[in-house]
């Protein structure tokens, strides 16, 4: 019986341990002090107001931000296979003999301050299927070869009998489109550096580890890595080792590092490597400037302000209703 | 030898009716040796070679559901019979071959955690049972161990054929056979309330030619052999016979004594054991345990079937179209998906074998999706179960200090059908009664004597007193000043200074008051019992009424110390000369009490050598036989009877009458005739002797006992019925005892049509004369079918009025009312009547009632008792509850929870039991009738729920998913991948999960506040913690918060925009409902909200929609009492 052992001991050592018995006492005997808040038309009324009232200006902040934003999007993998291939586009991207360049002209409408992002945009890529995001050794990415725990890597785990340094569906099929971007006579400067998340490039990919018989295999899938730099500088095989949630998603590709003006004419001359046409997928190609909340998305603002207006007239409602029938309790209703 | 004085009285020459008389018949007999009768026992002889052949067996009983050996395959058996558990161990075997989506560890540790957690609580459960029964199979007894020589044996040990010494108040350790007792005749007596709850002792008697056996050394070349039935679970029959000395003897149930009854009145009785164990009639009756499961339970199981069609439903689906998808990779050989490598595969993605890889994605699919089989609800549920139990059995509103009794909940599957009971069963002795009678008030000369207040008019007063009711009904003024009315000797609660302590002399007829004092301490069948040392006097007597009555005369100065075989000795007051005097009273004659007669006499010749008739019985029969002369004080007498009957009090009539020489001997002469006669209506004749003297009696009074009911009893059963649950009394009792106690409990109450069922009309009687079986069974059941035909007719009739019917039935009518083709018809009445009220039913009957209720109306029944006669019932019922009472704890052990008072129960159902209702109800997804029409728990509820969480998840999903999609996610230009979707997502779900919880419960203590907050707070804590851990094993979530989300506003403001809008729906819901269609809790949450309590008018308002209107307990009777006080103003103006 411990709450009578509780309750019958006066000579509580300690003040501590009183309160301690005595919350226990309070808890067994289910006497703990309770608040019960009662969903009364006022409270409604006035949860429902607070809640428009915060987030109409959300909605407004939220949309301005997005508007702020200035984004060029041009899909390229259609207009960068040559005519004569158009109706053959996989056999012009797999075979390598044919040249890949391709220029593209893209008009700046607003002024764009720096930096500007560039990113490539995949869009029915399915970076999120169940094979492809197991098929990476994290072992072997922070330790190199010195780890022998890549089974999951199959079947781009060894080649010739060599393990793969990085092995792996995801390192294997990695993007390979380049960009160039030319304002006027000038090429703009791309910065490449820092796209990745810090930690992965500190504590993901290792800095002594180099890329290894990577695409010797009869298959080649997408790029190549330089294997005289270590994985934790070759930024976008971290970025692309991020995989993406859904089928349609953007990459960070770089960083242009100079204001662009309003009807600025920017040439882009990219290499059209990377294979999306066995499976109908699209390549993009996407500038873009950011703002606090990043780039542009006009859905938060806009859902914010529906949501404040719903609970705005919810509110209205409930008030009428209250008004009308605040003689009659709810005893009445039945 | 102790109790020598007694042994000299051959107290069977005491009883003119029935001692030691064997009904039985000789064709029963005829069948010993044949099929069902082959049991042949060695009496003294358990080791011979024939007994050894035999090898009956032992006598050890045993009630756990496991042993030590099978405790783990049939456990883990009664484990994965658990739908829900199956499932999750073929996933968690599958978890460890390659198609899992994750590591077999995280399939298998919560099974094993959940398995083993209810292993563990089944393992102790039994351990404790393992417990009580060693302590009963180790229980000591002295057993014949040769040569006259009587040890102490285990129960256990014993063997068929063993002889047993049994002392008093001793258990008998199994069926034995009577063969000798401290008295000469060889009479014992039995209480067999363990078996069926009759408090009245039972007489047994041995046979005539085995009473010599008066000493330890008698057995030293004792042989007998016994043939009888095999083990049977008839307590009321035994067919046998004993080869004595090279003669045969018919053996009755008469000499059988069976275990769990108890020997009292008597210091020791000689007997061989005929069954033992598993054999005994007690053990046989009991069935086996049922294990019970709560409707939430079962209701759990439908859920978990639903849920796992849809389950399986979209593991379906989604395989379907894997299937397409992966088929479609490989497009004459060359692949699509590339980057998947579908030319170089294992089975699980290979396109050229999709209908393969589509099953196996089938069982990946199961295992991704088991989440959605909620494995940790039954961990949660046994969780919230456990700390139910322990609320009860700490709860001190439920401790009796007294005994130093918790409540204990034996068993936790069933709390909250606590909070769903529509009908509770109760047995009355030791349940509702303390089994203690006491003598409380009487009317002598039509003056009414006695101030104790009985437990019913204590409740009523404590109920008018509420500011409710404050209507005023005279008469009940005196009740506060007599509050603590504890009476210091057993039976006796009497109160009145005008006759206590020798005043009675003073009073206006003293004469007639010595009278009745020396009535009660004359007119009996008790044995006094005088301590050497203190010279007090003690008493024994068949039934506690009767000792109440002689201690009464005791207490107001007629001492009762002596009796012999035909004299009777009292301590008396002269009222002459204040002393005491001793008297001595020539015992004549003694007119037994039985149930016909209602009424029992005895004839004495006084020292003056009068002699008198002394007479005591109900009034029913006792008013007719007043002679002219005797009648002065009827009307007052009657009145005061009314007064008693209606406060529930069991009232007896004393009269007397003197009779003359001549008249006494034309008497004797008879009724010594009639008891000599050996033809078959003997009884009759006696009966008809006894008719004829017992008439012109002069009435003395009244006798007022109370059948003690527990503290609270009657404001337990008034709160119950006011939330509408209905209460039913089955009781072993005579029926006039049951319905004393219903006017006691306000079960019943003046102006309550009672419908009474039973066989007693004279047709009957003249067909059991006969004999002929099929005759009377025929005839019984016609009328048992007319009765309740009738009782039905009745209750149509009054439809319309308010009136409230009863329905008292006996157990042989029972009988024929249980049976498969009138059982409906008798529910249907039952059901319709407020209160019910079943006597004299066995404890079978007790169980198939509750059977009856329980399958017939669908509905939860509860079944509450104290004896061992009450286990089928409890075992039945959906919910048991034992009282760990005085008595043996075999109700305690078969019950599902034990309290230690009826009173308990208020609290036990109303309070924890709708806790616990509500709180499992909520674990998925009047206050009292919201339990009990289950409506927390409907399917509706349980499907709008399910909708509010897909709902919620289409919500989460895809405003996640649309406002982070493309574009960057932070000014830094990183755009949102996988792991920071899905811990986005994460996020919303537990905001979403604790705070949709704090809407939906109605209060807040300590511990909901940190559950809730603590949780959301553990989320990131679990975030902040798993990104410290090394990269290799926290992969995507290496530093993923304090990285990555954290700093990002638009993770934040993500979240705000996705929890406040997924709990937008349910909160505008509930707020509607508790606006528009509050449920009765929070209708008074509005109340209290309000500070309305103390608007009574509006209280009742609420209180009248809340309420059925109850028809049974002291508020419908205090109502009834002002309807009838009202009419009657109406009538007089």
């Amino acid at each position: 019986m411990e709450h009578r052992s509780a309750l019958e001991r006066p000579d509580q050592p300690t003040r501590m341990c009183f309160w301690r018995s005595e919350a226990i006492n309070k808890f067994t005997q289910q006497n703990l002090p309770a608040c019960k808040p009662v969903l009364t038309p006022t409270w409604v009324i006035l949860t429902f107001l607070l809640i428009g009232t915060i987030f109409i200006p959300i909605g407004l902040i939220c949309l301005h931000a997005s508007r702020s934003v200035v984004e060029i999007v041009d899909r390229y993998d259609i207009d960068c296979v040559p005519e004569q291939f158009k109706s053959n586009k996989l056999g012009y991207i797999k075979d390598s003999s044919y040249p890949k360049n391709c220029s593209r002209t893209l008009k700046v409408n607003r002024y764009m301050k720096a930096p500007i992002y560039i990113y490539y945009q995949l869009d029915n890529y399915y970076q999120n299927h169940r094979r492809y995001v197991k098929s990476r050794s994290d072992q072997q990415l922070l330790h190199g070869l010195g780890s022998n725990k890549t089974s999951l890597c199959k079947p781009e785990q060894s080649n010739n009998g060599l393990p793969i340094v990085p092995c792996g569906l995801v390192a294997w099929s990695l993007f390979n489109d380049t960009y160039k971007f030319i304002r006027g006579k000038s090429e703009l400067n791309v910065n490449r550096k820092n796209i990745a998340w810090k930690s992965d490039r500190d504590h993901k990919f290792g800095k002594h580890v180099y890329p290894f018989n990577f695409q010797n295999g009869t298959l080649i899938g997408g790029g190549k890595l330089n294997s005289s730099v270590p994985l934790s500088d070759q930024e976008d095989l971290i970025v692309w080792m991020r995989t993406a949630a859904l089928p349609s998603f953007r990459k960070l590709y770089g960083r242009i590092e100079e204001n662009l003006h309003a009807n600025d004419v920017i040439v882009v001359n990219l290499m059209n490597n990377y294979n999306t046409y066995s499976f109908g997928g699209k390549k993009k190609l996407v500038l873009s400037t950011s703002s606090w909340l990043g780039g542009k998305n006009d859905f938060p603002g806009f859902a914010y302000i529906f949501v404040g207006c719903y609970c705005i007239v919810i509110a209205i409602v409930f008030m009428l209703l209250h008004v009308k029938n605040s003689r009659n309790t709810h005893v009445g209703y039945n | 030898m102790r109790g020598g004085i007694r042994r000299k009285l051959k107290l069977s020459k005491l009883y003119s009716f029935r001692c030691g008389r064997s009904s039985m018949t000789d064709d029963d007999h005829s069948q010993i040796g044949g099929p069902g009768f082959s049991r042949v026992v060695y009496c003294n002889e358990p080791d011979c070679i024939q007994a050894e052949i035999r090898n009956y067996g032992a006598n050890y009983v045993r009630s756990t559901k496991y042993t030590l050996a099978t405790f783990l395959p049939k456990s883990l058996f009664e484990q994965f019979r658990r739908v829900a558990n199956f499932f999750f161990l073929v996933t968690g075997i599958l978890a460890f071959t390659p198609l899992t989506p994750y590591t077999a560890v995280s399939a298998i540790i919560p099974l094993i955690i959940v398995v083993g957690a209810t292993m563990i609580k089944e393992g102790i459960e039994d351990w404790r049972r393992n417990k009580q029964d060693m302590e009963v199979n180790n229980r000591k007894a002295k057993v014949h161990q040769g040569d006259g020589v009587f040890n102490h044996s285990e129960w256990k040990n014993l063997r068929v054929g063993d002889i047993v010494k049994v002392k008093k108040d001793e258990f008998f350790p199994a069926d034995l056979l009577l063969l000798s007792s401290s008295y000469d005749d060889a009479i014992c007596y039995v209480e067999t309330m363990n078996l069926d709850g009759e408090t009245n002792l039972k007489l047994k008697q041995a046979l005539e030619v085995t009473s010599f056996l008066n000493e330890d050394s008698d057995f030293r070349n004792f042989k007998a052999i016994v043939k009888c039935e095999d083990p049977n679970a008839n307590l009321y029959s035994f067919v046998g016979s004993m080869e004595f000395e090279e003669a045969q003897y018919p053996l009755s149930p008469q000499q059988l004594l069976l275990r769990d009854s108890k020997l009292r009145n008597t210091d020791y009785i000689y007997g061989a054991v005929i069954f033992t164990g598993q054999d005994t009639k007690v053990i046989q009756n009991s069935t086996d345990p049922p294990s019970k499961r709560s409707k939430i339970e079962k209701k759990m199981d439908r859920i978990i079937y639903f849920l796992f069609s849809i389950l399986f439903l979209m593991a379906f689906v989604g395989s379907i179209l894997f299937g397409i998808a992966t088929e479609d990779d490989l497009e004459n050989g060359r692949s699509k998906r590339w980057y998947l490598r579908p030319d170089d595969s294992t089975v699980f993605f290979d396109p050229k074998r999709a209908p393969s890889a589509a099953i196996f994605h089938f069982l990946t699919a199961l295992m991704l999706y088991n989440y959605f089989i909620p494995i940790s609800l039954y961990v949660s549920i046994e969780i919230v179960k456990v700390l139910q139990c322990i609320f009860i059995n700490q709860d001190i509103h439920m401790y009796y200090e007294e005994a130093d009794k918790p409540a204990h909940a034996r068993t936790s599957n069933l709390n909250e059908e606590l909070g769903q009971v529509d009908t509770i069963l109760s047995d009355k002795t030791g349940t509702l009664t303390c089994n203690s009678m006491e003598f409380i008030k009487c009317s002598v000369a039509g003056t009414a004597y006695g101030l104790g207040v009985t437990e019913i008019e204590r409740a009523m007063h404590t109920r008018k007193a509420s500011p409710l009711h404050d209507e005023n009904v005279n008469g009940y003024d005196h009740i506060k000043d007599s509050t603590d009315s504890k009476s210091l000797i057993k039976g006796f609660n009497f109160k009145d200074e005008r006759i206590m302590n020798g005043k009675w002399v003073n009073e206006p007829r003293a004469a007639v008051i010595q009278k009745f004092f020396r009535l009660l301490a004359i007119c009996h069948t008790a044995i006094p019992e005088v301590d050497e040392e203190t010279r007090k006097v003690s008493y024994e007597a068949e039934s506690p009424d009767e000792a109440a009555f002689v201690i009464a005369a005791r207490e107001l100065g007629f001492e009762f110390y002596k009796r012999t075989q035909n004299s009777i000795s009292l301590h008396e007051l002269d009222p002459v000369t204040g002393n005491g005097i001793e008297r001595l009273y020539k015992l004549l004659n003694v007119l037994e009490f039985n149930s016909s007669r209602k009424r029992m006499s005895v004839i004495v010749r006084d020292e003056e050598g009068k002699i008198l008739l002394l007479c005591k019985g109900a009034d029913s029969v006792m008013f007719e036989r007043l002679a002219k002369n005797g009648r002065e004080f009827e009307d007052e007498t009657r009145e005061h009877v009314n007064n008693y009957a209606d406060a529930g009090l069991r009232t007896l009539i004393l009269g007397y009458r003197e009779l003359d020489e001549e008249e006494y001997k034309e008497f004797n002469e008879k009724f010594t005739e009639a008891k000599n006669s050996v033809s078959a209506d003997q009884e009759t004749l006696i009966d008809e002797v006894a008719e004829k003297i017992e008439r012109g009696l002069i009435l003395l009074g009244a006798t007022a006992v109370e059948d003690k009911l527990q503290n609270g009893v009657p404001s337990c059963i008034d709160k119950l019925a006011r939330a509408g649950i209905k209460i039913w009394v089955l009781t072993g009792d005579k029926m006039e005892t049951a319905i004393n106690i219903g006017f006691a409990c306000s079960l019943l109450r003046q102006g309550m049509k009672q419908i009474i069922i039973n066989l007693e009309t004279p047709q009957i009687q003249a067909l059991e004369k006969a004999g002929d079986k099929a005759a009377i069974t025929k005839a019984s059941k016609e009328n048992v079918r007319r009765q309740i035909t009738e009782g039905k007719g009745q209750l149509t009739s009054s439809s319309r009025s308010s009136e409230a019917f009863a329905l008292i039935i006996d157990g042989k009518s029972l009988s024929y009312a249980l049976e498969d083709d009138m059982k409906k018809m008798f529910l249907e009445l039952a059901i319709d009547c407020a209160s019910v009220i079943c006597c004299r039913s066995s404890p079978k009957q007790k169980a198939l009632v509750t059977r009856l209720v329980k399958s017939g109306t669908g509905k939860t029944t509860l079944a509450i008792g104290d004896g061992a006669n009450d286990v089928g019932m409890l075992q039945e019922a959906d919910i048991g509850i034992g009282i760990s009472g005085v008595e043996g704890m075999q109700a305690v052990m078969s019950s599902d929870i034990a309290i230690a008072q009826f009173r308990y129960l208020e609290r036990l159902l109303l309070v924890h039991g709708h806790w616990c209702y509500r709180r499992i109800s909520s674990m998925f997804p009047q206050l009292y009738q919201e339990g009990v029409q289950n409506l927390l728990f409907s399917w509706r509820r349980i499907l709008s729920w399910m909708l509010n969480g897909f709902c919620g998840a289409i919500i989460i999903f895809f405003f996640c998913t649309k406002a982070m999609e493309l574009q960057a996610f932070n000014n830094d230009g990183q755009t949102a991948g996988r792991d920071i979707l899905g811990a986005t997502m994460y996020t919303c779900i537990v905001w979403v999960v604790n705070l949709q919880m704090a809407l939906f419960i109605t209060y807040f203590t300590l511990v909901q506040h940190v559950v809730i907050w603590g949780s959301i707070a553990f989320w990131y804590l679990f975030l902040l913690i798993y990104g410290a851990m090394t990269p290799t094993f926290s992969t995507t979530a290496y530093k993923i918060f304090i990285e990555v989300l954290a700093p990002t506003p638009s993770y934040w403001l993500v979240i705000l925009f996705v929890v406040i809008s997924t709990l937008i729906p349910y909160f505008s819901y509930s707020a509607i409902k508790m606006r528009f269609f509050p449920m009765y809790h929070e209708t008074i949450q509005w109340i209290r909200h309000e500070g309305l309590p103390n608007d009574p008018e509006y209280c009742e308002m609420v209180r009248q929609r809340s309420l059925r209107p109850t028809t049974v307990g002291f508020t419908a009777r205090l109502a009834a009492r002002t309807d009838s006080l009202k009419d009657n103003n109406h009538n007089h103006t």
